[in-house]
C-alpha cells in the first residue's frame, strides 16, 4: 500500500535494506552464492564476467521500533496470543511493509488471533501464494499470506517457510477465501495444507506431474525456428543473471 | 423388502442394487425416496455460449433447483507468472497486461508500482506519469464495466445491450490506441513511468467522449433499468451479504452492492488518488440488481475523475529522471510507421560511445532491483488487485504473484447459487464479472 | 450440346462442387469458442463498429453441432486441448478452422509447460491469424480468405484427386501468401493499382503506404 510508506513516519522511506548489494563484505558467506554473469559453466568464457560471484542478502531481524503501526500490531499480538515467543521466528520491517516470519505449524492459530483480536482485527485475507527459495536453507518453501484489516486499514504479512515435502495447517477454517488459494500453492508449489476440505489442484489437469512454480522446474518451452534459425527457450538462452 | 425370494436390495458403491424377480415392483419403488434419486448431474462449460469464457460448472440440480455447484478453473492457465522469471523487469509488463485482458491498464499499473515500491522511487514517478496513469487506468474501468453490461446483457436476453456496450467500448479502445498504438495488451505503462506521451488528439478524443458517453449512460439505464424482465431476472437474485462476501474475500463492485464503502482508491490510496474527488457508489441489496446499479455509477464517477485528470494534466516529462531505470529514448512512430527515434539513433551512433554502451546494457540486461518483497494493492474494476514481487537482486523478477479479483471472487458462485433456480446461476456468475484470463493467469 | 438453348432464362448452370462451396462459403456458422484476449477481438468483430454481418456472419452458434468454422481464439492450454478437439470432432463436416492470434498458432510468447505451442498440434489448421491479438479487421480478412479457400476446396474423393492434379500442374486455386486483400478486390481502382504492385514484386509496400496515407497524424510525421 503507497499510504503506507507515506503517512506513517518518513523513516519508513529509508534507502531499502540491500539498496547498495554487491559488496561481499555486507553478507555473510553461509547465504547461497551464484557465479559468473550469464549462468553458463564450463565454456569458454573469456569476456571476464565468468568470476563473478554475487550472493543473495537474507532478510535479518529489524531492530525496534518498527515505526509507524508496526510496534501496535506487534505488541496487540504479542499481548493477545500466548505463545507468540514461540511461534513468531522473525520480525521484518522492509520497504514500509511488516512481514511476521511464522513457524508454520502454528500459522492458523495466529491467523485466528489476527482476525479475532479487537486490537488487530484482520478481517481479510487478500493473499495466500508461494515463493520457492531454492538453495536457502532446507526449509526453501515460503508460503506467503497478506492479510488486510478493513478497521483499521493495514496491511501485515505473515510468512511460513516448510521444507520440500513439508505440510502446515490450512486457515481454510478462519478464512474460507483461502480454499483456492491454498489449491493454488499446493498446485503450483507441492504444499500440502492439513485440514484444507478439498485439497486437489486447481490451475493444471489433474494427472498433472510436478509443480510448475517451483525454481527447479523448468519452464518447459520448445525451441523456435526463425528464417532458419534455431531459437532456444527463453529458459535456455544466454541470459544475465 | 426382506421377504424371501422376493427382491432384495444391497449397497454398493455404484448405489442400490435391487434384484426383481417380477411381480414385486411396488415392493421395490416403495423403497426407494423418489427426491433423492431425482438429482442429475449437469456439465456446464468450459465451452458454453454464457459462462463467460472458459469456465466449468458442475451443477448438481433437483428439478430446475440447483442442490450443489462446483466450479472448476485452470482451462485458461498460461504459466504467465513463471514466465515473468525469465525476462527483466521491463519485458515483464508485456506479459502481465495479458492476464486479465479487460483490464490490461490496471494489471500493467499493479507491476508498475510494485516494481517502483522495490527500487524506491514511489515518489519520484514525475506529476504527468502519474495524472495520465490515473486517466488511463478509470478509462479503462470504464470499458471494462461496459463489457460487462454488454455481456451479462447477452446472458440475461438484452441483446442490444451487447451491441450498444461494445460500439462504446470502440472509443476508449480508439483512445488507447491513439496513445500506445495497440488496441489490447498495451504495454504502456512501465516501471518508472510511461512508454510514451499522450498526443493531443488522443487529448481532444477523450474531452470528446466525456460528453458522449453520460448521454449513452442514460439510453442504457432508460432501456434496463425499468424493464421488468431485467428487474426479476436481477432483483432478489444471487444474494451475498457483507459477512458472506468478507469471509469469502470478495472484493470491488459485489462488495459494494452488499453495502460495504470499500474502495483502496479511498481507503488505502495510491497513485494521488487522494486527490481526486469522487464518490464510492454502493447499494443495499446485495443482489445482482444492486451490482448493476454500482457499476453504472462507479462508470460515472470514473467519467469525473478522467474530467479531472485531465483539468490537472501539465507538460513535463512522463519517466523518472533516474537514466539507470529510464527507457533511453522516446520513441515515435516514423514515416516508415516504425517507432524509432531518429535523434536518439543519431547520438548513440555519432557522437557518445557511452550513450551506445549504456542503451546496450539497459535493453540487454536491464536494471537491477534491490532484494526484498512488496505487496501492492490496487482498485481493479473487479476488485482487489494484488501484486506480490519478490526480487532476489538480478535483473529478472524472482517470483511474482497476482491475487487476482476474479479467481477469487469467483469462490462465491457456489454461496450465490446453491438452493437457487438454474436460470440464475447465469445472472449470478455473470455479476461477478469473472474473466478467465486473469483467473488462471 | 444444345443443353443451354433448351433451357428457360433465369438458370445458371454450374458444378455441384461450385453451388456446394458457393453455398458453404456464403453462410458460415462459427461455434463460439472463445479463449482468451482474441476471443473480446472476436466480440467486437461481431459488435456493430465492425460488424460481420455485412458478411452474414453474425451468427455465431453456441453448439459445435450446429456450425462448420471454429474460431480458435486465444491461447489453448494443456487443460484446455481435450475439450478443443473433442468440439472440432462434434463439428459437423465439411468444416474448417481459423487459429487465431499467435497464442493459438505457435504459442507465442507464452512458450511454456502450460500453453500448446500451435493449436496445429490438435486440429488441423485452414488459416493462421497472426497478431496479438489480431485486430477485427483482420479477422474479417481471414475469413473472407477462409470463403476464397472454400471455393477452391474439392467435393468428394474424386475432387480431391482433381485438385491434387491441378496442384502438380502449378495453377492452384487455393490463397497464396500475399494475396490481394478483400478491400483492395472490391474497388476497381484499387484492384488495379494491386495487380500494378504485384508486377513490381512491392504489394506489401503498397498495402503500407496506403494504410500510412490513411492516418493523418502521420503525415509529414518525424
Amino acid at each position: 500500500m503507497s499510504d503506507a510508506t507515506n503517512e506513517p513516519g518518513s523513516e519508513l522511506n529509508a534507502v531499502p535494506t540491500g539498496a547498495n548489494i554487491g559488496s561481499p563484505a555486507e553478507v555473510s558467506p553461509t547465504i547461497h552464492a551464484e557465479h559468473g554473469m550469464f549462468g553458463v559453466q564450463g565454456t569458454g568464457d573469456v569476456s571476464g564476467f565468468g568470476g563473478l560471484v554475487r550472493r543473495r542478502p537474507s532478510t535479518q531481524d529489524t531492530p525496534r521500533p518498527f515505526g509507524g503501526y508496526f510496534d501496535e500490531v506487534h505488541d496487540a499480538l504479542e499481548e493477545a496470543y500466548p505463545g507468540f515467543a514461540d511461534a513468531i521466528e522473525k520480525v521484518v520491517v522492509d520497504r514500509g511493509e511488516l512481514t511476521l516470519h511464522v513457524k508454520p505449524e502454528k500459522i492458523r492459530e495466529v491467523c485466528q488471533v489476527m482476525r479475532d483480536d479487537e486490537a488487530l482485527r484482520f478481517e481479510l485475507c487478500s493473499s495466500v501464494s508461494g515463493v520457492d527459495y531454492l538453495g536457502s536453507d532446507t526449509r526453501r518453501l515460503h508460503v506467503v499470506y497478506h492479510l488486510t484489516s478493513m478497521t483499521y486499514r493495514r496491511v501485515v504479512r505473515l510468512e511460513a517457510a516448510v521444507p520440500v515435502d513439508g505440510r502446515l495447517p490450512s486457515v481454510t477454517s478462519v478464512y474460507p477465501t483461502a480454499d483456492w488459494q491454498e489449491r493454488e500453492a499446493y498446485d503450483m508449489f507441492g504444499v500440502v495444507f492439513e485440514g484444507h476440505p478439498n485439497l486437489t489442484r486447481i490451475l493444471m489437469p489433474d494427472d498433472w506431474e510436478g509443480h510448475p512454480q517451483r525454481k527447479d522446474y523448468p519452464l518447459g518451452g520448445v525451441a523456435v525456428e526463425y528464417k532458419g534459425a534455431e531459437i532456444p527457450p527463453p529458459d535456455k538462452r544466454r541470459v544475465y543473471q | 423388502m426382506t421377504t424371501s425370494g422376493y427382491a432384495t436390495e444391497r449397497d454398493t458403491t455404484e448405489g442400490k442394487v435391487f434384484t426383481v424377480t417380477g411381480g414385486d415392483w411396488d415392493t421395490v419403488t416403495g423403497g426407494i425416496d423418489p427426491l433423492s434419486n431425482e438429482k442429475i448431474v449437469v456439465n456446464m462449460g468450459p465451452q458454453h455460449p454464457s459462462t463467460h469464457g472458459v469456465l466449468r460448472l458442475v451443477l448438481e440440480l433437483e428439478g430446475e433447483t440447483v442442490t450443489e455447484v462446483r466450479p472448476v478453473i485452470g482451462y485458461l492457465h498460461t504459466g504467465i507468472e513463471k514466465n515473468l522469471e525469465y525476462r527483466n523487469w521491463v519485458q515483464g509488463t508485456t506479459f502481465v497486461t495479458r492476464m486479465d485482458y479487460l483490464a490490461p491498464l490496471f494489471n500493467e499499473a499493479g507491476y508498475c508500482f510494485a516494481v517502483e515500491k522495490l527500487l524506491g522511487i514511489t515518489d519520484d514517478i514525475p506529476e504527468r506519469a502519474q495524472t495520465i496513469r490515473v486517466m488511463f487506468m478509470e478509462l479503462n474501468r470504464i470499458s471494462s464495466h461496459l463489457v460487462w453490461l454488454a455481456t451479462t446483457g447477452m446472458e440475461l436476453g438484452a441483446i442490444s445491450m451487447m451491441l450498444y456496450g461494445f460500439r462504446e467500448r470502440e472509443y476508449i479502445l480508439d483512445i488507447f490506441e491513439e496513445t500506445s498504438g495497440l488496441r489490447m495488451n498495451h504495454a504502456y505503462f512501465r516501471p518508472g513511468g510511461l512508454a510514451q506521451d499522450v498526443p493531443d488528439t488522443a487529448l481532444a478524443k477523450i474531452r470528446d467522449f466525456l460528453v458522449y458517453l453520460p448521454k449513452k449512460l442514460k439510453e442504457y439505464e432508460a432501456m434496463l433499468s425499468g424493464q421488468v424482465i431485467w428487474q426479476e431476472r436481477t432483483q432478489g437474485v444471487a444474494v451475498l451479504d457483507v459477512t458472506g462476501c468478507l469471509s469469502l474475500g470478495i472484493t470491488g463492485p459485489v462488495l459494494r452492492a452488499a453495502g460495504l464503502p470499500w474502495d483502496l482508491r479511498k481507503t488505502m490510496p495510491y497513485a494521488g488518488y487522494e486527490k481526486y474527488e469522487f464518490d464510492v457508489p454502493t447499494a443495499q441489496t446485495a443482489d445482482v440488481w444492486g451490482r448493476y446499479l454500482v457499476r453504472l455509477a462507479e462508470i460515472r464517477e470514473s467519467l469525473k475523475i478522467v474530467e479531472q485528470c485531465l483539468d490537472r494534466l501539465r507538460p513535463g516529462a512522463v519517466m523518472v529522471k533516474d537514466k539507470k531505470i529510464a527507457w533511453p529514448a522516446q520513441l515515435a512512430i516514423g514515416v516508415d510507421g516504425m517507432g524509432n527515434s531518429l535523434e536518439h539513433v543519431a547520438k548513440i551512433m555519432g557522437q557518445s560511445m557511452e550513450s551506445l554502451i549504456h542503451h546496450f546494457k539497459l535493453v540487454t540486461e536491464g536494471f537491477r532491483v534491490p532484494p526484498g518483497q512488496v505487496y501492492v494493492g490496487i482498485e481493479h474494476p473487479r476488485g482487489e488487485l494484488g501484486v506480490h514481487a519478490v526480487s532476489d537482486g538480478g535483473t529478472h523478477p524472482y517470483r511474482v504473484h497476482y491475487r487476482d479479483p476474479s479467481f477469487v471472487n469467483l469462490q462465491a458462485i457456489p454461496a450465490m447459487a446453491e438452493g437457487a433456480l438454474l436460470a440464475d446461476v447465469i445472472a449470478g456468475g455473470a455479476s461477478l464479472d469473472p474473466v478467465m484470463g486473469g483467473c488462471d493467469r | 450440346m444444345g443443353l443451354e438453348e433448351k433451357l428457360p432464362s433465369g438458370i445458371l448452370l454450374t458444378s455441384v462442387e461450385k453451388l456446394s462451396n458457393w453455398a458453404r462459403k456464403s453462410s458460415f456458422w462459427g461455434a463460439t469458442f472463445g479463449l482468451a484476449c482474441c476471443a473480446i477481438e472476436m466480440m467486437a468483430a461481431g459488435g456493430p463498429h465492425y460488424d460481420l454481418g455485412r458478411w452474414g456472419m453474425e451468427v455465431f452458434r453456441a453448439s459445435p453441432r450446429q456450425a462448420d468454422l471454429m474460431i480458435v481464439a486465444g491461447r489453448v492450454s494443456q487443460k484446455m486441448a481435450p475439450v478443443v478437439r473433442q468440439i472440432y470432432d462434434q463439428m459437423p463436416e465439411p468444416r474448417s478452422v481459423i487459429s487465431m492470434g499467435v497464442c493459438a498458432s505457435s504459442g507465442g510468447m507464452f512458450n511454456n509447460y502450460a500453453i500448446v505451442q500451435g493449436v496445429d498440434h490438435i486440429v488441423p489448421v485452414d488459416i493462421y491469424l497472426p497478431g496479438c491479438p489480431p485486430r477485427p479487421e483482420m479477422l474479417i480478412d481471414a475469413i473472407l480468405k477462409m470463403r476464397e479457400k472454400v471455393m477452391a476446396q474439392p467435393l468428394g474423393p474424386t475432387g480431391r484427386k482433381m485438385l491434387e492434379a491441378r496442384q502438380a500442374r502449378g495453377d492452384v486455386p487455393i490463397v497464396a501468401p500475399g494475396a490481394m486483400p478483400s478491400s483492395y478486390r472490391a474497388d476497381k481502382k484499387r484492384r488495379a493499382a494491386w495487380e500494378q504492385a504485384v508486377l513490381e514484386g512491392r504489394e506489401e509496400q503498397l498495402r503500407i503506404e496506403d494504410w500510412m496515407q490513411r492516418q493523418p497524424h502521420l503525415r509529414g510525421g518525424a
